[in-house]
């Protein structure tokens, strides 16, 4: 018997520590996505005004729907902290629930992007006009891409966790998930920033 | 219809080149042969359970070993018919285009279908092991690795009968690798090869960085560790810094062709010369990423057949990290004739001597602890003995190269061409290899054979410098790289001849060395003295502590480590009479074997193809396939098993016995 819960505590330890380190990995994959973002910043940066005499940034970006975008993603954010908060009480349901209005929350932001681009390429600016114009979509593109994804994870882990509850397992994905919805807010802080706000500046 | 097929077979495969006839009719042989081995010989569920689904760093880094092997190969046969093309002035031997195409495959696969995978092959099979862990920190991410590896290296040699190869360089500058200038599949190729080998890549720096940092036994403070892993730990950071800037550049590049997007075109804004700061963000740190393994590698070898101590651990340790740092600040030292300002070359300049000190430090440090060792000459110390002198001058050379000024001169020339071999394969393949030849007996269980691998060191030794000496003098001659032929004139008149004929002797005497080691392999298989100790050399880290081959789960029992050299203490304990505490099992934790790694990858192959060809009905399945896989990943959490202590114990007394 006394063998018996050894062996179980053992195992036990083991599996935790594996969480944790898929944590850490987890983290350092972050790293490597900021080097991502970070040379997609910098190719902006050197292209943002190479707009071969088409518009720029001035006059094409409409400043309301990216308000809009950015106070949403923001509180996505706020409700992702949230669900953090209910699995650290073991709530199943109120998790699931913040986690559904998060995921709703980055739907809305995509659809608003997406609205932005379709008009932009309506109107003819398109990624294939001008290296101004292949940059900004890339940047902002790869974000929203980032974003789908996340939307993709969180609904599937909405699913393990109705299904398994809090478990180890499932606190580690759903912590990794967290970091990875902040991150792209971070990161949307700087698209705002350095594409919109001094863009239009 | 009959026509449309003709017309598309005739764009689809690549003709004309009686070359590539052979390739293909020896594609279609080789294959066959295989399928039909694995079918008479019944092993298909063998190659299923035991390979391709294995989550075992042990055996992911022999399927990296022989992958890199066979790059090897097809990189060498590359670099032979260049020198053949370039042996006498006016050669008809190959056509300039078909030229251009071999001087590029020639250098990706090199770089990164060789040298990574087989530095890969190398952490795979002896980290774990020489940190006392009993996996890496994400076997299953690392069979993940290795599957995408092997299908963009795939990919890429596919093109060599499959839509023709790219043609643009190794590095495929724009304008030449834009759309406008190679209409082509040749570059779509190549950016996808690369990128889903470089996504295995990245896997691989993050596995071994969080491997390094979590998963020493309980004892090994960092600065106990042994130095082949302190020299993986700085190549993981490296990696984990350049590959991403890597993954960028590739994907601009593929949307300027793709999307008809302006990141590297002449027109509309567009700026090729960011690309080239881009690529090179990578490329600098990449040989670095490189060579610091081969590093690390001389240090175990140097210290285990001086019987010594290394000289200077700490400043090995200091010099590495610090190479891993100023790796990132030397770019621009691949293109000082851009046009940048004085001050910005002077910055690059003196950050490339720079990073020559720590190097300079290691060199030292080598010959510091063979200094009143007692040196054994065995294969691995053969290499290494090889590598120093070779290195030395590389090195040098590349000094000279540094100085910004001088360097309008040498850029581009032969003299380039000359330093980088001497440095990639003075210091990287000859550290690999020393690198192979020290672990083999612990991956495999026996040696090689030495007097097969004295043949092929000296035919390599000898050739190398009878291929390299040669074109630091063509440099100054004026000879240019990727020139593909040359005229009488030049060639008697201006003397290149004879120096380039100089030349093409010595890679074949190269090729010879490499043949030998084919045979040395072969031999050694069936007639290689047996390791039944598992420490063959008089080794001094954990790695030869336990049997060799090691048993699946590395060691049965947690070592406990208390100094450096780990298992020299041990040993050294033994002589004194101190008995190791008794042994007490645990049952072991393992991961259990996934077929999702290499479904995934294959359909990141299907993907990469319908890219290429811009055929999304092949594309978007392919992604959609990619999904499929990562969602499955996600939704099982039947991963893992324990092996129980019986089972140990059985093991264990099996391979015990043998050694008793």
């Amino acid at each position: 018997m006394a063998h018996a819960t050894a062996e179980h505590s053992h195992a036990h330890e083991a599996h935790e520590s594996h969480e944790s380190l898929k944590v850490l990995g987890f983290w350092i994959f972050i790293v490597t996505d900021i080097l991502i973002f970070g040379t997609l910043f910098a190719c902006y940066a050197v292209l943002h005004t190479h707009t071969n005499g088409g518009p720029g940034a001035k006059e094409l970006f409409e400043m309301p729907g990216v308000i809009a975008e950015t106070f949403i993603l923001l509180t996505s954010s706020f409700t992702s902290g949230l669900a953090v908060l209910a699995m650290h009480k073991g709530k199943v349901k109120q998790l699931i629930a913040w986690l559904a209005v998060t995921a709703v929350l980055g739907a809305a932001f995509i659809g608003m992007e997406l609205t932005e681009f379709v008009k932009l390429v309506e109107e003819g600016h398109k990624i294939s006009s001008n290296a101004f114009l292949s940059a900004f979509y890339t940047l902002v593109g790869t974000h929203g891409l980032h974003v789908s994804i996340g939307l993709v994870w969180m609904i599937g882990l909405m699913i393990q966790l109705s299904r398994r509850g809090v478990t180890e397992v499932t606190t580690r994905k759903v912590t990794n998930l967290s970091l990875y919805w902040h991150f792209l807010d971070v990161i949307w802080i700087f698209v705002f920033t350095v594409v919109y706000l001094m863009g239009v500046m | 219809m009959w026509e449309n097929i003709k017309d598309f077979a005739s764009t689809f495969f690549v003709t004309g080149d009686p070359l590539i006839y052979g390739a293909d009719v020896s594609i279609a042989l080789t294959s066959i042969a295989i399928v039909f081995v694995l079918t008479y010989f019944k092993k298909w569920t063998w190659l299923w359970r035991e390979w391709i689904t294995t989550v075992d760093h042990k055996r992911i880094g022999i399927m990296y070993l022989i992958a890199s092997l066979l790059m090897l190969f097809r990189g060498g046969v590359d670099a032979l018919l260049m020198r053949t093309q370039l042996a006498l002035p006016n050669m008809k031997f190959l056509q300039a285009d078909h030229y251009n195409a071999v001087f590029t495959t020639h250098g990706t696969i090199m770089i990164l279908f060789m040298a990574m995978p087989m530095m890969f092959a190398l952490f795979n099979l002896v980290v774990p092991l020489q940190l006392g862990a009993r996996d890496v920190a994400y076997p299953f991410l690392n069979s993940l690795s290795f599957w995408l590896f092997l299908m963009g290296a795939m990919l890429f040699n596919l093109s060599f009968v499959i839509g023709g190869s790219p043609d643009a360089g190794w590095l495929s500058y724009p304008p030449l690798s834009e759309l406008s200038h190679s209409p082509g599949v040749g570059e779509n190729f190549y950016i996808w090869g690369i990128q889903i080998s470089g996504i295995g890549s990245l896997a691989t720096g993050i596995n071994f960085l969080v491997t390094i940092l979590k998963m020493r036994a309980p004892g090994m403070k960092m600065m106990k560790m042994p130095l082949f892993s302190w020299s993986v730990l700085s190549s993981s950071i490296i990696i984990i810094f350049a590959f991403p800037i890597l993954t960028v550049t590739l994907a601009l590049l593929f949307l300027d062709r793709f999307l008809g997007a302006h990141f590297f075109t002449m027109d509309l804004g567009g700026n090729p010369m960011m690309y080239v700061n881009l690529i090179w963000m990578w490329g600098h740190p990449e040989v670095y990423i490189v060579v610091l393994p081969a590093f690390g590698i001389f240090s175990e070898v140097v210290a285990t057949f001086s019987k010594k101590k290394i000289f200077g651990y700490n400043s090995m340790v200091f010099s590495m990290m610090l190479i891993s740092i100023v790796s990132f600040f030397t770019w621009a030292h691949h293109f000082f004739t851009m046009g940048a300002s004085a001050n910005v070359n002077v910055f690059f300049a003196i950050s490339t001597m720079v990073i020559g000190i720590p190097t300079g430090v290691k060199i030292f440090n080598w010959l510091f602890t063979m200094f009143r060792g007692r040196i054994t000459i065995t294969q691995p110390m053969l290499w290494t003995l090889g590598f120093i002198p070779c290195f030395a001058v590389g090195g040098a050379t590349g000094v000279m190269l540094a100085v910004a000024p001088a360097d309008y001169q040498y850029h581009n020339s032969y003299f380039l061409i000359a330093h980088f071999h001497q440095v990639l394969i003075g210091g990287v393949v000859f550290g690999y290899l020393a690198g192979i030849y020290y672990w083999w007996p612990k991956v495999f269980g026996f040696k090689l054979n030495d007097r097969l691998g004295k043949w092929a060191f000296w035919l390599w030794n000898i050739g190398f410098y009878v291929c390299f000496m040669p074109q630091y003098a063509l440099g100054f001659m004026g000879m240019t790289r990727r020139l593909y032929t040359y005229g009488s004139d030049t060639g008697w008149d201006l003397g290149w001849a004879p120096l380039n004929l100089i030349s093409t002797v010595g890679a074949f005497l190269m090729g010879l060395g490499f043949i030998f080691q084919v045979w040395q392999i072969s031999y050694s298989i069936r007639k290689g003295e047996r390791d039944l100790t598992g420490d063959p050399w008089g080794g001094r880290t954990l790695e030869w502590s336990i049997p060799s081959p090691a048993p699946m789960y590395n060691f049965a029992v947690e070592p406990q480590v208390t100094t450096d050299d780990a298992w020299w203490k041990v040993k050294e304990d033994r002589a004194k009479g101190i008995k190791p505490a008794p042994v007490k099992y645990e049952p072991i934790h393992m991961p259990k074997n996934s077929a999702i790694p290499f479904v995934m990858s294959v359909c990141w192959f299907i993907a990469g193809f319908g890219f290429v060809f811009d055929w999304m009905w092949m594309a978007i399945p392919g992604l959609i396939g990619v999904a499929i896989c990562l969602l499955a990943r996600s939704f099982s959490y039947d991963t893992d098993y324990y092996i129980p202590v019986d089972e140990i114990e059985r093991t264990e007394a099996a391979l015990r016995g043998r050694t008793v």
